[in-house]
């Protein structure tokens, strides 16, 4: 380790150690998106505007998501001499709460959620106990929801940029090395060993190579990536550097979504900070061997999550994808040798070099090591952002960490892998989540998004959604994809209408094969597994569809009505109150009824009775 | 609008072909939407042909040829969203500003489209007013955000 980052170091662990063993209280408040959407802006401001009321000197730090977005917004008060606690769901009234008690009054248990660090308060748990966090190895989020993402110093001092200084001591054989023994596979998707493709990329002829960060998450339902970039964007700058070193590249582009403009800002504040220290700029790789990153702002296209889509898009062109071989590590960015690393596979990168392979893989499967993110939505009770070693359950993952499912409804499928992934039932749920045992289910790990459903889901409709989603997005490059996700979304949406036939049922499977065989690149030769796998799983649903023209779910709005029975209704008119389109009538304490002929089926009114009088119908029995 | 209005914000780019994303993003960003005669400004800038700028700017579907409202609403289509009931929240929208999407109102104060997924999906469903985002939504928190401004 050099003298200048030993001195550097110093520097950062004084600003870390002031913060954490200051005399002056600090307070943390999670503005990612998702605070931020749970109102923790508002909260700020009071926690601001009382304490500075009451003349009070504090430290506000706004930092990332911690992950329970359930819980959000999150706020986290260290008195001097008093153990760190974290509250949860601080609305404005809870804040007010949490400023008395900063200025001396009791501490307000029931908004506490958990403690962090050694000291305990009776009665509440440390973070990592509670029940959300127990199942968790937090190593790639480590520092999210803990540091201020807009200060490089708090990511140094807990360990950031350790793992460079080491890829730098190393020469580039010791550094795959390292790489294929912590066994670490690309985290976008196709899991392939990250070590093989950069060999690739540095047996490839030519001087100048490019290394390119995709953060281009596209899948709907998946959040890691901008968690990470919101919460410690210095996790991945740091793999990235390291992946520019060891191949040989003095460029780097991080192609990231326009959807995300929070963590595009962050992004350029943490790369003009390490420009500054010196890890980026003329000499970052050693005297003389420059090292520069420049982000390039996606435009709205799901399909340059592609590989070489992505490479198209960066060069100012259509983001179309063309056909591999050569792949990128051969010929990619403007002809030249690249390597494309997702965010995660980066900031895991930098946790190997950190902490060394061995200690990486001590958790993991046989071939899927290390740990993973995963964005855990949908009728989960506690959706967030969770991270637990490769080989955990389906169950362990939505029942124990995630809660079960909300709302008291039977558990239904898990959807995992985005658009090009399938939905698991039940019986699937003890399976490991690696790369295989997913596959082998039908179904991949992707990127880590998870959706969960309920009872309430009608697989069908659900297929339905991804199709449209394939058809959406298919760039129109290839026939199979462009006119075969289109047909296979008519026909879905005729099974979900109430038009399907029998046949449909033959038809989507082998229409379905077609697309997957005939598509050029990853999004149409995956686009069909949402339909393949609940056609495996979910059969029944699709032949209710067609055959008796019902919908099992209750959920297709042609197959549906909503009805108010005599016997439970008590005229309480909460339901009226609340129909969005004023279609519910009836005197008070008398009988309601819902006026069929402008009832959209929402739902809205069934959900809402406490008496469970609004029933959900057949509509042809 | 002329070019010389867009020079300052041309300028802070390479004349380079691939500049031309974030030509148009910067252009897009000044105007709220690309008319044709600013894509035959940037086509010059970036030093490629006009159609490869059309070819360009209709692939992405960040990219707006009509003026936009002073609001754009924008309802999150990811899969979370979806399994909430996005379906209904953007229905309500329809009728309450009484616009389809991709429609403007009359006045130019709403408009609604919808977006890929925003990433907050551990609030399900949520929408975007201008990138500020409200989650948790029903049709009926939905109805009387917009039905004040309506009035």
């Amino acid at each position: 380790m050099t003298a200048a980052f030993e001195q550097l170091r110093e520097v950062a662990e004084h600003a870390w150690g002031s913060l954490t063993r200051g005399d002056t209280p600090v307070i943390t408040v999670g503005t990612a998106t998702c605070g931020r959407s749970a109102g923790a802006l508002d909260t700020l401001d009071v926690l601001r505007g009382e304490l500075a009321g009451r003349e009070i000197e504090c430290r506000f730090v706004e930092v990332g998501c911690l992950g329970p977005c359930y819980a959000e917004p999150l706020v986290t008060v260290s008195l001097p001499g008093a153990p760190t606690v974290c509250f949860a769901s601080v609305n404005i009234r809870a804040a007010r709460k949490i400023a008395a008690y900063v200025a001396g009054e009791d501490l307000p248990e029931e908004l506490a959620f958990a403690t962090i660090g050694p000291e305990s308060v009776p009665g509440i748990p440390e973070l990592m106990d509670t029940p959300v966090m127990k199942g968790q190895v937090r190593r790639v989020l480590r520092n999210c929801g803990i540091v201020d993402p807009g200060d490089i110093h708090h990511s140094l001092a807990r360990g950031s940029y350790s793992g460079l200084q080491r890829a730098l001591e190393l020469d580039t054989e010791a550094r795959i090395g390292e790489l294929e023994r912590s066994g670490l596979r690309g985290r976008g998707g196709a899991g392939f060993p990250v070590w093989r493709k950069w060999q690739f990329c540095i047996d490839a002829p030519g001087d100048t190579k490019y290394i390119v960060c995709n953060a281009d998450e596209g899948d709907p339902g998946a959040f890691m990536n901008r968690s990470l970039l919101e919460g410690d964007p210095h996790a991945m700058l740091e793999g990235m550097i390291i992946a520019g070193l060891t191949i040989g590249a003095s460029e780097g582009f991080i192609y990231c979504r326009a959807e995300y403009p929070l963590a595009l800002e962050r992004l350029a504040v943490a790369i003009g900070q390490a420009e500054d220290v010196g890890f980026l700029g003329p000499d970052a790789l050693g005297p003389g061997r420059p090292f520069r990153i420049k982000v390039k702002e996606g435009a709205g296209a799901f399909v340059c999550g592609e590989e070489t889509a992505l490479i198209a898009s960066i060069e100012g062109h259509r983001g179309m994808p063309r056909p591999r071989p050569p792949f990128p590590a051969v010929s990619g960015l403007w002809g030249r040798p690249t390597v494309i690393n997702n965010v995660e596979t980066l900031a895991s990168v930098a946790l190997i070099f950190q902490h060394g392979a061995d200690w990486y893989a001590e958790y993991g499967t046989e071939k899927s090591k290390g740990t993973k993110t995963f964005a855990l939505v949908g009728h989960v009770a506690r959706p967030g952002l969770v991270e637990v070693p490769l080989g955990t359950t389906l169950r362990e993952l939505i029942f124990d960490i995630g809660g079960g499912v909300s709302s008291g409804h039977r558990f239904k499928a898990v959807q995992t892998g985005g658009p090009s992934g399938g939905c698991l039932p039940e019986e699937k749920l003890d399976i490991p989540v690696d790369y295989e045992s997913l596959q082998e289910a039908g179904t991949i790990m992707g990127s880590g998004g998870v959706v969960v459903m309920d009872e309430r889901t009608c697989m069908v409709d659900f297929a339905r959604f991804f199709l449209d989603f394939a058809a959406d997005e298919s760039c129109g490059k290839c026939g199979p994809c462009r006119l075969g996700t289109r047909q296979l979304l008519r026909i879905l949406e005729d099974i979900t209408q109430g038009a399907g036939t029998e046949s449909d049922l033959e038809l989507l499977e082998g229409l379905c094969h077609n697309v997957i065989e005939g598509s050029l690149c990853g999004l149409g030769q995956t686009a069909p597994n949402p339909v393949l796998t609940t056609l495996r799983y979910f059969r029944d649903e699709y032949v209710a569809h067609v055959e008796s023209r019902t919908c099992p779910a209750l959920a297709c709005r042609d197959f549906i009505a909503f009805e108010i029975d005599d016997e439970n209704c008590t005229g309480c008119a909460a339901c009226a109150a609340l129909c969005p389109v004023d279609g519910i009538s009836g005197e008070k304490k008398q009988l309601h009824a819902i006026n069929a002929a402008v009832c959209i089926k929402c739902g809205v009114c069934s959900d809402t009775c406490t008496f469970g009088a609004v029933a959900t119908v057949d509509a042809h029995p | 609008m002329t070019t010389t209005n867009l020079d300052p914000v041309l300028s802070a780019f390479e004349r380079r072909p691939e500049s031309l994303i974030p030509l148009l993003q910067a252009v897009q960003e000044n105007l709220g939407y690309l008319p044709p005669d600013a894509m035959g400004t940037v086509a010059r800038h970036a030093r490629v042909p006009r159609s490869r700028v059309f070819g360009v700017a209709s692939f992405y579907s960040q990219f707006r040829f009509n003026p936009v409202g002073r609001q754009r609403v924008a309802v999150c289509r990811g899969t979370a969203c979806h399994v909430g009931g996005a379906k209904f929240i953007l229905e309500q929208l329809e009728r309450t500003l009484g616009i389809l999407e991709g429609e403007t109102t009359g006045d130019m104060e709403y408009s609604l489209e919808t977006v890929a997924c925003i990433g907050c999906c551990g609030l399900a469903p949520c929408i975007t007013v201008n990138d500020e985002v409200s989650a948790k939504l029903t049709p009926m928190k939905v109805r009387k955000q917009f039905k004040k401004a309506r009035k």
